[in-house]
């Protein structure tokens, strides 16, 4: 295999993501250490020393008492439980360490198709962090957190604007909770109509949890064909909408980045068959403020808060996945049901009058109201850009991509990763690297292990599954012009040194704190307990 | 994972699944390019014995590091053997699919079926 220096190793730096580094070689002879990026972690629990603490606790003001009166013995452990015995700067230097390793959006762009991953703007944790509202108790009263209800309110009228649908319900706290609730509500609806239905529509573009979701709620799912712009394929869904079928849940723009224009015609075909018509929220971020799903058809919307609406994520959440419904499913929201009383004051309504929304609930999805530190930085991301704002936000996020798009067509990488479909994007954008496998010799996951090296997030790799090697990008609207620049110039930087050497990406990434990861052997042996 | 390689005396369902047949009981499986597409296969979720399968229709699923796919029937039939060792040995999959990672063998309900099935040359001819 090539030796390879420093610079090529590392390729060329993504701007935010390395500091300059030291062109001088080490001194022959000099010792040594692994740098501490390499070096192998240990757990917390095997750090430190028997007896060794962070805190000493204040010394006891109260008589002491001996636990064995207290509890009885059935409950009491025979010996003292394993906890992690250190010092408070081995405890912070540990966790410290362990953030170094990620890779995450405050340290470089990380372009995850479908995932939006937007800037988190500081305000917003400023806002969330107030004592109001992140002390606040979810047993608190209703009469003592009327800040709360009233903030949940006006996110739900904000949201419902944003689909052009009027009924909002804020328990679900992820997508695929929020897909879930929007299925079960479909099944309420038609059962309450006492009608039964067997049958759930997914395109083949569809984001794994929708088929998930249908099944999970006890449908089967049926597959709808993708014609040749990207959209549905409008004569193979007339063949499958039947009266069996229940619902069809649908992303517009798509996974492929584009905007079906049939969606009228879609929405008629469902509809004519009494199926409710089911809106993915994942791309939403194209269109906020320009088209509403509402309009277009959609009975119900679910949205992602931790996507379009700027909560972080990306470790494991928490996420929020409210969802938006037209007048006929509303009876059958979830409770509590946020009401506003004349007098200006706001109630939770467990059991909504007749004719209210939630007056037939499917009930709750979970405990409390949701994920409440979720709904104030959306609050305040609606409330700090305005409807103006929004608009914009999705205008530059189409602009942005459709930007990527061209230099990545422009740098000489086209022929290697042409796009998927059509010829502009939303969004975000699908480039097929079945050309490159084929005369560069590698695939698109060496193509992202080696974007690593750049300082770059790679984007998400072998989704949608009906493009060969898909590669789908997404920049999204807060990323600079230097950064796109800098995404290119290392696609077209990797494409170039491929010609020469493919073994170079075929054995990235080579900078990181682990190497290539065994996959296969991850999802065959998983490893998840650690042996103390 | 050996090199593309597609046998002459195998059909060939467009899904690119194999068939090889022997009087009324086909063998069935999936190609060199499926498992190539596929990527690393980690578990293989079989049917049971005695389950009726269609053709064009799918019959189970394999599951790589990448997702979890549809296995298509390129005959109809009733099973009447799985391929038992690669619940234990998915890899076989790749590293021998038209050997070891045979998937399941089916009593043919319908033998003028092979008919429509590609020969290894024409199947080939589709994958470019």
């Amino acid at each position: 295999m090539t030796v390879l220096d420093d610079n090529t190793l590392h390729g060329d730096p993504g701007i935010e993501a390395h500091p300059e580094r030291h062109t001088a070689s080490i001194p022959a002879g000099a010792t040594s250490g692994t740098p501490m990026q390499r070096s192998e972690v240990k757990t917390i629990f095997e750090k430190g020393s028997p007896g060794r603490r962070a805190f000493s606790c204040p010394k006891l003001d109260v008589p002491e008492c001996d636990p064995a009166i207290l509890l009885p013995d059935a409950y009491r452990r025979k010996e003292p439980a394993r906890l992690p015995e250190v010092s408070e700067p081995e405890l912070v230097r540990h966790y410290v360490n362990l953030s170094k390793r990620n890779f995450d959006l405050d340290s470089g762009f990380y372009p995850l198709g479908s995932c939006t991953m937007k800037h988190n703007p500081r305000l917003h944790e400023r806002v969330a962090a107030l004592p109001g509202h992140s002390r606040l108790h979810p047993l608190q009263t209703p009469k003592r957190a009327q800040g709360a209800l009233e903030l949940m309110y006006n996110l739900e009228r904000h949201l419902g604007e944003v689909a052009g649908l009027p009924h909002v319900a804020l328990q679900p706290s992820a997508g695929s909770h929020g897909e879930l609730l929007g299925v079960l509500l479909t099944r309420a609806y038609h059962e309450d109509r006492g009608e039964t239905r067997k049958k759930v529509l997914t395109p083949d573009t569809a984001h794994g949890t929708n088929p998930a979701t249908v099944t999970m709620a006890g449908y089967e799912v049926v597959k709808v064909g993708t014609n040749a712009d990207g959209g549905v394929d409008i004569e193979d869904l007339r063949a499958k909408a039947t009266t069996d079928v229940a619902c069809l849940m649908l992303t517009n723009p798509n996974t492929l980045g584009v905007f079906d224009p049939n969606i009228e015609e879609i929405a008629h075909i469902v509809h004519e068959v009494g199926a409710t018509l089911y809106y993915d929220g994942a791309n939403l971020n194209a269109v906020m403020g320009i088209s509403r799903p509402g309009d277009m058809g959609f009975d119900i919307v679910h949205y992602n808060l931790h996507k379009s609406f700027t909560q972080p994520h990306g470790g494991g959440g928490p996420g929020s996945g409210p969802i938006a419904v037209s007048d006929r499913i509303a009876p059958y929201l979830t409770v509590p049901v946020i009401e506003k009383q004349d007098d200006g004051s706001f109630t939770l309504e467990h059991d909504p009058a007749e004719g209210r929304p939630g007056s037939k609930s499917v009930g709750r999805l979970r405990g409390f109201q949701g994920n409440y530190g979720v709904f104030v930085r959306s609050y305040a991301y609606i409330c700090s850009l305005g409807a103006e704002g929004l608009k914009d936000a999705s205008e530059t996020a189409v602009l942005n991509a459709n930007y990527l798009l061209a230099k990545l067509r422009q740098d000489g990488v086209g022929e290697a990763l042409p796009l998927a479909f059509g010829d502009l994007c939303m969004h975000e954008f699908v480039l097929s690297g079945a050309p490159m496998k084929k005369d560069l010799g590698i695939r698109t996951l060496d193509l992202a292990k080696r974007l690593l090296d750049h300082g770059f997030h790679p984007p998400t790799v072998y989704f949608p599954l009906l493009v060969d090697e898909a590669f789908l990008i997404e920049p999204t609207e807060t990323e600079t012009k230097e950064t796109l620049d800098a995404f290119a110039a290392a696609i077209a930087a990797i494409l170039k040194e491929a010609k020469v050497d493919p073994a170079i990406a075929q054995n990235a990434p080579y900078t990181t704190p682990v190497r290539r990861l065994d996959e296969a052997g991850a999802a065959k042996h998983p490893v998840i307990r650690q042996p103390l | 994972m050996a090199d593309a390689s597609y046998p002459e005396h195998l059909l060939y369902h467009p899904d690119h699944d194999w068939a090889a047949i022997d009087g009324d009981v086909a063998t069935f499986g999936i190609t060199w390019f499926a498992q190539d597409a596929l990527g690393e296969v980690v578990f293989f979720d079989p049917p049971a014995v005695g389950t009726q399968v269609t053709k064009d229709e799918p019959y189970a699923e394999v599951e790589s590091v990448k997702a979890v796919s549809d296995v298509i029937a390129p005959l109809s039939g009733e099973i009447v053997e799985v391929n038992e060792a690669l619940g234990e040995d998915p890899e076989a999959i790749n590293n021998d699919s038209y050997g070891a990672g045979w998937m399941v063998k089916v009593r043919l309900s319908d033998s003028s079926q092979t008919g429509v099935l590609l020969d290894s040359a024409t199947y080939q001819g589709t994958l470019s």
